[in-house]
Order: C-alpha cells, then sequence, then structure tokens
C-alpha cells in the first residue's frame, strides 16, 4: 500500500492504495467520482479524460500514486456554485451528446482544446477531440458546443 | 414553452444529470458487499477442453468462488434460447460456459467471483484450462464447403438455416426476357458495434424474499427479464427485477441474452451477496454480438430502357458460432424484405444460407439487414445504370415508386404504408447541384484530382412490428408497446413506458407527447423507463419502434385518461359528459367557459373519491399497449461527395447531405442528432471498420488500436433535412429516425467512390474502402 494524497476538485483525499490501482479506479471505486467513466483499455476513447494540472489526461493510464501530491478535476468539479460552466451549458444547448457515456471525458478535453486555443476553427476543434470517441453523435453537435463554448468565453 | 410542443426542439432533460457526471450507468451502481466477476476466455477459436483446474484459483486471497460449466448445469442453468425461429432452423446448444468445446475466441469457460474486480482478474489467469486446439473456420463461404471443420458436431454441414422469399418462377421468367442483366458480388463485412459503454451486470440477491435485482445495460429490461428468468435460470418471472438506469449506447448489442447476466444472478443467489460484472473493451470486442457479415450474389433483370424486372440475392449470412437471440431474423425478414428498395421491381427472389462459423455470435446492429439490403440494391441500380449508360438518378426517377401508388404492395412480403421518393429526391437536389458538380468533377479530373458522387435513394422497414406478422413468421414474441399512465393525486403525472431510451432521449419526447395529449405543462409530467419494477411488459427499444410505437402507446393512454376525467369533471359540473370540453388543461362546459374544472380538480377527486359518478371507480390511471398494423416505411435521399487520391487511395469525404422523410418528428433537434450519429457509423462501415479475422478464427481487431472507430477529424460537418410524409400506420404519424441514417449512407458513399474511380474503369471494390484496398484495384490502371 502506498499512501497518497491528491486535491480533486478542490478537495485534498488522502488515502492508501495499492501501487497498481489506476487513478480512474481510485476515482470511482475510492472516492465514489463515477462520472469518471471507463471505455477502453488501450487508452485509445478517452471517456476518462480528467484534468490533471489543468492538462488533460487519460485516467486509465495513469496510476493513483502517479497523481500523488498534484490537482485532478473531474466532470463533477466543473459546475460552480450550481452554475453550469460553459462547455457543459453548450454540450446541453447544442445537443452535443446522446447517450452521455463519453461526455465528461469529451467535455474535460474541450476545457483543455479551449484553454490552449481559445478560438479554434472547426478542422482544428476536430483535431483537438481525435483522442475521444464518441459513438452516437456523428461528431456534428459536438463541434457545435465546442464552437458555442468558444464563443462563450 | 406553447402546445403543441409536438415538433419543438426542446433541449433534453436528461442532460443536466448527464453533462455533470451525475448519470448513473450500471458500473456506477455501489452496492455494499459486492462481490466482482471475471470470466476465463477460449483464447482459441475452436478448442476441445480437456480438462479446468480451478485449485490455484480458488486459494487466491479474496477469491469467493470458481465456476465452471459443469457445476452452473448442476446448479440447474439452461442453455441461452432463440427467439425466432426459422421453418427447419437447427439450433446449437448455447451453454452459459461452455462444457467441453470452446467454439469462437472469447467463449466463456469459467467464472471467478472475489472480492475486488483485480483479484478477480488475477485468479482468472489462475485458473489452468487444458485446451486441445481443433481446426477452425471463421468464413461463411469455407464453413460450407465440403470437409470444413463442424461448429457444432450435430450440425455436420455448418449451416443452420435455408431460407427463402419471393417467387422463384417468376423471377426466372424476367431474367429470361431481360434485355440485359448485370450482376455483381458483394461482401457486407463484419462491423463491432461499440456502444462506448461496456455491458455490465450488477445481480443482489435478497434471500428472505428470494427476489433477485439485476441493474443491467439492456435496451429491453423485460425481455431480458423474461427469458432469463423462465428459459435460463428457471426462477419465478415475477422474483427478478430487471432495471436499466443509463444505459450508454446500445446500436442493437445490448438487446441479446448474454451468458454473463445469467452467470451473475445464478452467483448471486449462490453466494446470497452481490455479483458485479463490467466488460472491459476487449471482452466487448470479443463478446457482443456482431454485425453484417454477408457474402450476396445479385443479379438484376433490366428492359433495354432503364426498366427493373427482376432481381436475384443468393447470400450466405454468418451467423458465428451460436445463434444469438435475434439473429435468425435478421439475414431473413429484416433483408429479404428490403430488397425492392424504393423501387417498382416486378420480381425478386432471394435465397439465404446461414452459417456457422468459429466466430463471434452476429446479430442485430444498428439497421440490422436491411444496411445490407440497401447497400446492395443501391450497389445494383448503379451499376445497372452504368451497364445500360445511363444516368444514376435518371434510373432511379424511371423506377421509383410512384407517390400515388401507397400502400405499395412489394414482390417480398411487406407493404410500404406512405412514401413520395421524387420529393425526397428533388428536395435533395435543391441543395446539391448536380450539373454543376458533373463539370466541377470533369475540370478536377483534368487535373488529376478524382471527385465521386454517390446516390443513395433509401427505403427501410421499422416501427418493429405487428405482433401477429412477427409470429406467423417466427417470432418468440410479440412487437407491441406498452404505457401506463398514472395520474397523481395533486394532477401531476408519471408515465411508464415499455420503451426504452440508452441515447434518444425519451424523457424528453416522450414527454412532449404526453403533455400535449394531456395539455399539461411539460413540468407536470414524469417519464420512467428502464424498470421491470416500475413499468408494465414491454418490449423495449430497438427497430426504431420507439417513435412510431412506444409514443403510440402513451397517446392511447392519455385518451383513456381523459375519457374518464372527462365523466368525472361532468359529474363534478352537473353537465351532460356530451356538452364537456377539455382544453388548456381545464374541462368546461360548452358555451359557459365560466363553469369549469381543472385536470388537477378532477385527479383530487379521483382519488378523494368523495363524489364521483355512479358506477366509475376511483383512480385515474391507464394501460395502454399500441400493437402497430404494420411496419413504418422511413425513406430518403442520401448525397455524399468524397475525392479519391489517385497515388494513395485515400477517400476524403467532402461533403455529405441528407434528406431524410421520418414523417411527423417530435423533436427535431433530436431527430438530426440520431440521424448525424446513424450517418458517421453507416460512412465507417463503407471507409474504415472491420471486424477481422484470420484462418485460424483469431479476431485480428480486438481493440481500439487496430478497429477503425470513426473520430471526429474523419468526418465533414452534415447537412441534414427533411421531407413529412405522415405514416397512416401510428396515431401520431411517426416514423423510425434511429437507423436511417446508418441504412443509407454506406450505400452512398461506396457509391461516390465508384463514381470518383470511374475514369478508371473500375466499378466495384468490396468495402472497407480502405486506401490499401482502392490503390490495389488502381494499381496498373
Amino acid at each position: 500500500m502506498s499512501s497518497i494524497s491528491i486535491q480533486v476538485n478542490g478537495v485534498s483525499e488522502a488515502r492508501d492504495v495499492e501501487p497498481r490501482v489506476l487513478l480512474v479506479h481510485f476515482l470511482r471505486d475510492v472516492l465514489g467520482l463515477t462520472g469518471t467513466h471507463v471505455g477502453c483499455d488501450t487508452s485509445q476513447c478517452g471517456a476518462c479524460t480528467v484534468l490533471l494540472d489543468g492538462a488533460s489526461v487519460k485516467s486509465c493510464s495513469l496510476f493513483a500514486v502517479q497523481a500523488d501530491g498534484r490537482q485532478v478535476t473531474t466532470i463533477e468539479g466543473l459546475a460552480k456554485d450550481g452554475k453550469l460552466h460553459p462547455v457543459q451549458q453548450a454540450f446541453w444547448d447544442q445537443h452535443g451528446l446522446q447517450c452521455g457515456f463519453c461526455t465528461p471525458g469529451m467535455i474535460l478535453s474541450t476545457c483543455e482544446l479551449l484553454a490552449r486555443n481559445p478560438k479554434p476553427n472547426e478542422a482544428e476543434i476536430r483535431a483537438g477531440l481525435e483522442g475521444n470517441i464518441c459513438r452516437c453523435t456523428g461528431y456534428n453537435n459536438i463541434v457545435k458546443a465546442v464552437q458555442q463554448a468558444a464563443t462563450a468565453r | 414553452m406553447t402546445q403543441p410542443l409536438f415538433g419543438q426542439s426542446i433541449k433534453r432533460r436528461e442532460d443536466p444529470r448527464l453533462i455533470t457526471g451525475k448519470g448513473n450507468y450500471v458500473d456506477d451502481v455501489r452496492l455494499p458487499g459486492t462481490t466482482h466477476a471475471a470470466f476465463v476466455r477460449s483464447p482459441h477459436a475452436h478448442a476441445r477442453i480437456k480438462s479446468i483446474d480451478t485449485a490455484a484459483a480458488k486459494k487466491l486471497k479474496g477469491v469467493v468462488a470458481v465456476y465452471t460449466g459443469k457445476d452452473l448445469i448442476a446448479g440447474g442453468m439452461k442453455p441461452l434460447p432463440v427467439g425466432w425461429l426459422i421453418p427447419g432452423m437447427k439450433i446449437p446448444v448455447h451453454n452459459v460456459l461452455t462444457v467441453d468445446r470452446a467454439r469462437y475466441m472469447g467463449d466463456a469457460v469459467a467464472v471467478v467471483i472475489a472480492e475486488t474486480p483485480y483479484i478477480a482478474r488475477d485468479a482468472a489467469e489462475l485458473v489452468e484450462v487444458d485446451y486441445e486446439p481443433l481446426p477452425a473456420v471463421a468464413d461463411g463461404l469455407k464453413a460450407v464447403q465440403s470437409g470444413a471443420p463442424a461448429v457444432h458436431d450435430e450440425i455436420s454441414d455448418n449451416v443452420s438455416f435455408r431460407w427463402q422469399l419471393g417467387d422463384k418462377a417468376a423471377t426466372d421468367k424476367a431474367f429470361a426476357g431481360a434485355a440485359k442483366v448485370v450482376k455483381q458480388s458483394f461482401r457486407n463485412h463484419r462491423l463491432i458495434p461499440n456502444a462506448i459503454e461496456p455491458r455490465a451486470a450488477l445481480a443482489s440477491s435478497n434471500p428472505g424474499t428470494g427476489e433477485v435485482t439485476l441493474w443491467l445495460t439492456t435496451q429491453n429490461p423485460h425481455v431480458h427479464r423474461l427469458l432469463m428468468s423462465a428459459f435460463v435460470l428457471g426462477m419465478p418471472e415475477h422474483k427478478l427485477r430487471v432495471i436499466s438506469p443509463d444505459v450508454g449506447g446500445g446500436f442493437g448489442s445490448k438487446i441479446f441474452v448474454y451468458p454473463e447476466e445469467c452467470a451473475v444472478v445464478w452467483a448471486s443467489r449462490l453466494l446470497s451477496r452481490p455479483v458485479k460484472w463490467t466488460a472491459d473493451r476487449r471482452e466487448s470486442f470479443l463478446t457482443d454480438a456482431h454485425g453484417r457479415d454477408h457474402y450476396s450474389d445479385a443479379e438484376m433483370a433490366l428492359s433495354a430502357d432503364g426498366r427493373i424486372l427482376g432481381l436475384r440475392v443468393k447470400t450466405n449470412a454468418n451467423m458465428g458460432a451460436y445463434l444469438s437471440l435475434f439473429a435468425p431474423a435478421i439475414p431473413t425478414y429484416l433483408y429479404g424484405t428490403l430488397l425492392s428498395g424504393c423501387y417498382q421491381m416486378p420480381a425478386i427472389h432471394v435465397d439465404v444460407t446461414a452459417t456457422l462459423t468459429n466466430t463471434t455470435p452476429v446479430d442485430a446492429y444498428r439497421g440490422a439487414g436491411r444496411p445490407e439490403a440497401c447497400y446492395l440494391v443501391e450497389r445494383m441500380v448503379d451499376l445497372a445504370a452504368g451497364a445500360l449508360g445511363m444516368d444514376r438518378l435518371e434510373i432511379r426517377r424511371k423506377n421509383f415508386i410512384p407517390k400515388d401508388k401507397f400502400p405499395y404492395q412489394t414482390p417480398v412480403a411487406v407493404m410500404y404504408d406512405s412514401g413520395n421518393y421524387e420529393g425526397a429526391l428533388d428536395k435533395a437536389l435543391e441543395s446539391f447541384d448536380y450539373k454543376a458538380f458533373r463539370k466541377e468533377q470533369e475540370q478536377a479530373r483534368k487535373q488529376g484530382r478524382y471527385l465521386g458522387v454517390g446516390f443513395s435513394t433509401y427505403v427501410e422497414a421499422c416501427g418493429l412490428a405487428p405482433s401477429q406478422v412477427a409470429g406467423a413468421l417466427g417470432a418468440q414474441a410479440g412487437l407491441y408497446e406498452s404505457a401506463t399512465v398514472r395520474v397523481h393525486p395533486t394532477g401531476k403525472v408519471t408515465v411508464f413506458t415499455g420503451s426504452h431510451s440508452h441515447g434518444q432521449g425519451h424523457e424528453t419526447t416522450f414527454a412532449q407527447v404526453a403533455a400535449d395529449e394531456l395539455q399539461l405543462p411539460m413540468e407536470d409530467i414524469e417519464i420512467v423507463h428502464g424498470d421491470t419494477g416500475q413499468v408494465p411488459f414491454g418490449m423495449g427499444s430497438y427497430g426504431s419502434r420507439s417513435g412510431p410505437v412506444g409514443t403510440a402507446a402513451i397517446y392511447m393512454g392519455a385518451q383513456k385518461i381523459k375519457e374518464k376525467a372527462k365523466k368525472i369533471a361532468a359529474h363534478l359540473l352537473e353537465a351532460n359528459e356530451a356538452d364537456v370540453v377539455y382544453e388548456g388543461g381545464k374541462f368546461a362546459v360548452k358555451g359557459s367557459p365560466g363553469r369549469f374544472k381543472t385536470f388537477g380538480d378532477v385527479a383530487l377527486m379521483a382519488y378523494l373519491a368523495h363524489n364521483m359518478p355512479k358506477n366509475l371507480e376511483p383512480g385515474l390511471e391507464a394501460i395502454s399497449f399500441f400493437d402497430p398494423g404494420n411496419f413504418v416505411f422511413p425513406f430518403g435521399t442520401h448525397v455524399c461527395v468524397v475525392e479519391v487520391a489517385r497515388d494513395t487511395g485515400h477517400v476524403k469525404l467532402v461533403r455529405y447531405l441528407a434528406v431524410d422523410d421520418l414523417g411527423r418528428v417530435i423533436n427535431p433537434m433530436i431527430v438530426d442528432g440520431m440521424v448525424h450519429g446513424g450517418i458517421v457509423q453507416g460512412v465507417s462501415q463503407a471507409l474504415w471498420e472491420h471486424a477481422e479475422y484470420d484462418e485460424e478464427g483469431q479476431l485480428l481487431t480486438g481493440s481500439f488500436m487496430n478497429y477503425a472507430m470513426p473520430r471526429a477529424d474523419d468526418v465533414p460537418s452534415l447537412q441534414v433535412g427533411r421531407t413529412e410524409t405522415p405514416s397512416p400506420v401510428n396515431p401520431l404519424g411517426i416514423k423510425g429516425a434511429g437507423e436511417t441514417g446508418t441504412i443509407a449512407s454506406t450505400a452512398a458513399v461506396a457509391n461516390a467512390v465508384m463514381d470518383a474511380l470511374s475514369p478508371f474503369g473500375i466499378t466495384h471494390v468490396d468495402m472497407p474502402l480502405t486506401p490499401g484496398r482502392i490503390w490495389e484495384a488502381l494499381r496498373g490502371k
């Protein structure tokens, strides 16, 4: 067991974990933050995307111990004071989700994309989200959602 | 919002929870004391199981139990059922855990139950299975050759059934009199559904009551409950409750009863502890029912002026190692019946051979039989145009079923409800200048750029289905849908629907329908689905049936509510029932609008029952079952423009335009979204996705690293539009919207690529149209 302490959505979480526990399982099974999803086992689908010190990472490809002493933002940490984050709002407004399973990862990837490039064109949006797979939307309205979020910021 | 809400793009009610991480998918459900299951799966496509040694696994700390197929059978577990029977069909035994032979890569041979998922996996690796590998066959055509290894000893020729439809003699006669016969062989390759949420099951038994609650990723909780309890587990149906909370996509793959959910229910009863299993993606690739996998030989008979006289099709449909639940219906009644397309074809004959192979079972995947039919017909029409030197739109217009001929009886059993095929094509051409494109194409060719346009003028059958017809064709189920409309004493309403939402947005669209019919604000209406403990027996969602069938049941339930409420209102108003009108949530006496009772007043009295009409029961609740009189038949025109790179064979999607006729549309925003997603799934079959097995039956494309899922940067923005021809089949005039995109688009893309390749004399390349395949076709040209 290793003792770790991670700031998750602004709250310090200190736990003893097996070194082999993946960050995504730490979030879901230890902290009960089930908004972060697991869609694959080869770090291709992006459903498990979270922000680690502001950068998007696939939480299935990190051990929890690697996040020791760092800050993690999950989908549960985006809305503030009951107000949706502009990216969340845009996904709702533009019907950027259907089954919702890829959505938390897609939203967090979008947050990072817009932090890097606040006014992306369509090609940049599509390239920026190529690490997140959506099976429902054909990406059409996800692109629109990112465009709205870019305008709102 | 002003009513009617029908037709308005109302934002989805389910989204606030899904965008904030508050969704509740099966793997998110937490129960104290939960154990975790991991399955031991065959790495071989075909092997004799000589022995299974579970001793080391059982010894590992944290392991609760290890079971093999023999344990399950000894414990009363029966084989998985087949839900659609074809005359003469041979049904191989499909045990939950296979006992003496593994028949596909991934076939489960043992299950480990442990305190954590990590320990369960560790222990699964400690189960020692002594396999004797056997010769395997993965390919449908090879499986029926003499000397092919038998997947099941009792079915030595690997043929589960042969099925034919249409008038063979009339078809032969049509060919005898044809001026031109066009022939083509097609490979409609295998696909893997890949809903992004992997399948999952969590069973919790209550030893005190004997009840089991199963949280399951299912598109049809009642179907699961019925089949699992009555056929597999041998437990009373009413002691099993199936809950499908949020479900992360289905596309068909979550319809079927799979081994894993049966095993976890069985184990949870034995252990008196909750047992959970969540597939990893590798298991999804190996065990979610696959889609398509046909070889077809098609021939079309034509007159000299381009009239279609007949169509003859022979298809080999690969069913995999076992017959999945609805597998027999897919290459038969959902395929052969669509071979007339949107054309007047006097004679059609189709002959299907369903083969067993050492591969993952194949069943319904978005479109299910209809994409295969549409691809074949639309490709053949293009090939016919080429052979006759006709324009591809001219041949279509010449053969379209005219709009005044509906309902239209095809020669392959189905009767199209309504349609206006020219109308959809005309509308598409308003946004796509065909003449200008041909000029641009010619100019581009001079510069060595190869543009192509493809059309798919499709029709499909959905809204499954008239129960009596389905029963006559072999379905072991009815295909109606149910709804309970429950009015509460305060006038708020809960609608319990037998339909199921796994991304379709029913909590929104169904509330729109109910709010309109009851003339209440949408906020007063809650939609509940996905729980056999709450909703009446229903058939769930697949085959684009929720709109045309599911909402009709709600519509009917609402009428019953209004009928009874009116009686109560008339009584309270001391008026004749015939003089009471319901408008804007108020029952008023005709001619004296001041004399009224609100819907809430009436609801309250229904439950107080202090002053009810004579002989009327208290309460205000109605249950309805809608059994459609026919399928519904959406149609439309899809147009795809591609550019093929001469040197690399790479296909670039330049433009995609769809005009669909889905009848009346409840929520245009949601329907557009479904169409977008459907199109990309069909495009992806044409260009990228391919489930590939090697000669030994090893799945070569078993992860997202080597199975090409479409990504955001693979596709352009899509342009979608609509015409509206209401369906006469249901009271709201709805045709289904969930599958049209997938059904139509594959052919549009393939036709576009072949158009681009036409200067090289290439008329056909089998899908997926990857750079390698196109480069190969272009080599030496």
